[in-house]
């Protein structure tokens, strides 16, 4: 009984709610703001949120990068003292056999990264980043193999000339032919043969890299350094630096993702030993991650508060409405209440009016929260996800702001004295 | 509904067994400034059932401030007044309310029917108010619209209807709980003489059907409607009018 009452109620505040179409209209359209970009608002932040994660399951969690970095006094030397120089720094192979022998590490993966150097095949032309390393790297870095196949230990013990390019630069020196057995000319001198290719998933999460680039071209370590040993010359205007890196990068995979922590310290620790200055730099992919995703939920709550001002107005905007229509109705509440209607039934009554003007916001402020992310996908790219908690969050705040900003007026109508309204014109 | 801590006293010594209203001694004292108004100043009066009564006098005579006391809009500032045996002086608010619901029925100048509802709807309020359900609510609605000669008008708004069948509404709706008293507050007052003389005989053949009727007014000819007259004076009973 009391359910066929209140949907009384409900039906009885629609029609109240219709004679004044315009006003009524306005002001759900408050909450429809209000609401919609709420949820839109959590949408981005949920989004951000879920891409970092997915990050983290494309790098792998329980990895430790470690990485050469020009320390600070051969920086302050180049900006300073002459224009040509030569630093040796960085990481050393014997580092990969100390690290691979910390507690806790599976396996490790050593990277000589060479950049921007030119492939060509006939006339094609394109810039490349050379990845000396070994066969654990495609272990380890999970990614489909588009043709061919990845190189083994048997290549690194024949040392042969031969690489596994990334898909968009077999696509841009090889676009007619097959890639695989095709040969690759490096610098204009060195020669490799295609044996693989595979799909690189570039990008970024939280101001981490992917350790794969777009125009990668993998080949063992041990060609590697024959063929281009250790140093890098850059020649610029008038001035040429070499700098003789062993390793650019290890990547260290620890047993379990509880374990990085520590293992990063005892990584920090062995290397101390060893260099005599800060050449490296240990990166835990997980923990910046984490960083990003605390970032990304303090931004996505600013944002959402900031969206619920805009709800806050709204909820002022139905006070005011309903404010504005318990003045107006007077007479008709003086009537309700000499017929015999107790304070509560019209506390009742303008509750359920300002509740169906919320919840009515709320439904279609939802449909514009739906909408409004799929728009920002669309036009920017930026990842977003609506979901079911931020819609039902949305539509109970929506509710509350109703109960909230209309108990007020419903009570200055439950105090109205019967014997003034009905004198009330 | 009604508190158990009130008695209702229909049989005591003083009460009449088939009175419907009795006013003891009653007063009501408005502040006006630094002086008080006497509204009301000693009325002791009682309205047996099946009476039809009309209150007349002056403004300021006290006759507003009856009907508020008579329609337990109001509490007297001092002195009894019984209501169907209840003692209304020292109700609460919900308990005057329940009153009004179920024992009193209101006719007023202005109609006040809810523009948005239907007359249907209009003459179930009450019943809802109650707690009735929708279907018997409907069915007795329909009836009551039918006695006051508005059984083709059931979903009608009131701004589709006639000032003289709006408050033909406004009866049945004061009808719909079947209350021991109706009271109108000058019925025929935003009316044209013709209509207002159909409301009238409508209010007379309730009367014959044995309504109780209190009506306020200062239409002598409307007045002669009734069974009795009460002429208010300086918040005092004047004189009473009519067949014993």
């Amino acid at each position: 009984m009391a359910g066929t009452r209140i949907i009384r109620n409900v039906r009885l505040g629609i029609k109240s709610l219709l004679l004044h179409k315009l006003r009524s209209s306005l002001t759900i359209l408050g909450v429809v703001f209000g609401v919609g970009s709420v949820v839109s608002m959590l949408s981005v932040g949920e989004g951000a949120s879920r891409e970092a994660l997915s990050y983290i399951n494309r790098l792998g969690a329980s990895t430790i990068i470690v990485e050469s970095v020009k320390p600070q006094e051969e920086l302050n030397a180049s900006s300073t003292a002459s224009n040509r120089w030569h630093t040796s720094y960085g990481l050393r192979f014997e580092d990969e056999a100390r690290l691979g022998q910390l507690p806790n590490v599976i396996r490790t993966v050593p990277a000589k990264i060479l950049s921007n150097r030119q492939a060509r095949v006939g006339e094609l032309t394109s810039n490349v980043r050379i990845v000396g390393t070994t066969p654990v790297w495609f272990d380890l870095i999970k990614r489909p193999l588009l043709a061919g196949r990845v190189f083994n230990e048997q290549d690194m013990n024949d040392g042969d000339g031969i690489c596994v390019l990334s898909e968009r630069a077999a696509r841009e020196l090889l676009p007619n032919s097959g890639a695989i057995g095709q040969d690759i000319t490096i610098a204009g001198a060195y020669h490799f043969r295609v044996v693989g290719v595979i799909k690189a998933d570039e990008g970024s999460a939280g101001g981490v890299q992917t350790p794969d680039q777009p125009y990668d071209f993998y080949i063992p370590l041990n060609v590697d350094r024959q063929r281009f040993h250790d140093s890098d010359l850059q020649k610029g205007t008038g001035s040429f630096s070499n700098e003789i890196v062993q390793l650019h990068r290890i990547i260290v995979e620890v047993d379990g993702v509880e374990h990085v922590q520590a293992t990063a310290v005892a990584a920090r620790a062995a290397l101390e030993r060893f260099h005599g200055r800060l050449d490296y730099d240990i990166r835990i992919p997980l923990a910046l991650i984490r960083q990003a995703q605390a970032t990304q939920r303090v931004f996505a709550i600013v944002l959402a508060s900031i969206a619920s001002i805009s709800l806050l107005v709204g909820g002022i905007g139905i006070m005011n409405i309903m404010l504005a229509s318990v003045t107006e109705r007077t007479r008709e509440i003086g009537v309700r209440r000499a017929i015999g209607a107790k304070r509560r039934q019209i506390i009742g009554q303008f509750l359920i009016e300002a509740i169906v003007l919320s919840f009515v916001g709320g439904v279609i402020g939802v449909a514009l929260g739906v909408c409004v992310p799929y728009g920002i996908t669309t036009f920017t790219g930026m990842s977003t996800t609506v979901t079911a908690w931020s819609i039902g969050l949305s539509l109970g705040i929506s509710v509350i702001v109703g109960v909230t900003f209309g108990l007020y007026p419903a009570q200055r109508a439950a105090g109205v004295d019967p014997i003034i309204a009905l004198r009330h014109e | 509904m009604i508190s158990t801590t009130q008695p209702a006293c229909p049989a005591s010594a003083s009460t009449p067994a088939d009175s419907v209203i009795q006013f003891d001694d009653v007063f009501k004292v408005y502040p006006m400034g630094s002086t008080q108004v006497r509204a009301l100043d000693g009325v002791s009066i009682t309205f047996r059932r099946g009476e039809f009564w009309s209150i007349m006098g002056p403004s300021g005579s006290g006759k507003s401030t009856m009907l508020n006391l008579l329609g337990c809009l109001d509490r007297p500032t001092a002195g009894r007044c019984l209501i169907d045996g209840q003692d209304v002086a020292h109700l609460e608010d919900d308990q005057l309310s329940d009153v009004r619901l179920r024992r009193l029925g209101f006719v007023f100048q202005s109609f006040n029917l809810i523009a948005q509802l239907t007359v249907s709807e209009n003459i179930q309020m009450p019943m809802h108010y109650r707690g009735m359900e929708d279907d018997e609510a409907a069915d007795r609605a329909a009836e009551l619209a039918g006695l006051v000669g508005l059984g083709d008008r059931l979903g009608h708004r009131p701004a589709e209807l006639s000032g003289g069948q709006q408050q033909r509404v406004a009866i049945a709706r004061a009808l719909a709980n079947d209350p021991a008293i109706l009271l109108a507050d000058e019925p025929t007052g935003n009316l044209d003489s013709a209509t207002g003389t159909q409301i009238m005989g409508l209010l007379r053949r309730l009367h014959e059907e044995g309504r109780t009727i209190v009506m306020v007014t200062h239409e002598l000819d409307v007045a002669e409607y009734s069974q009795k007259q009460l002429h208010m004076r300086d918040g005092r009973v004047g004189r009473i009018v009519g067949d014993f």
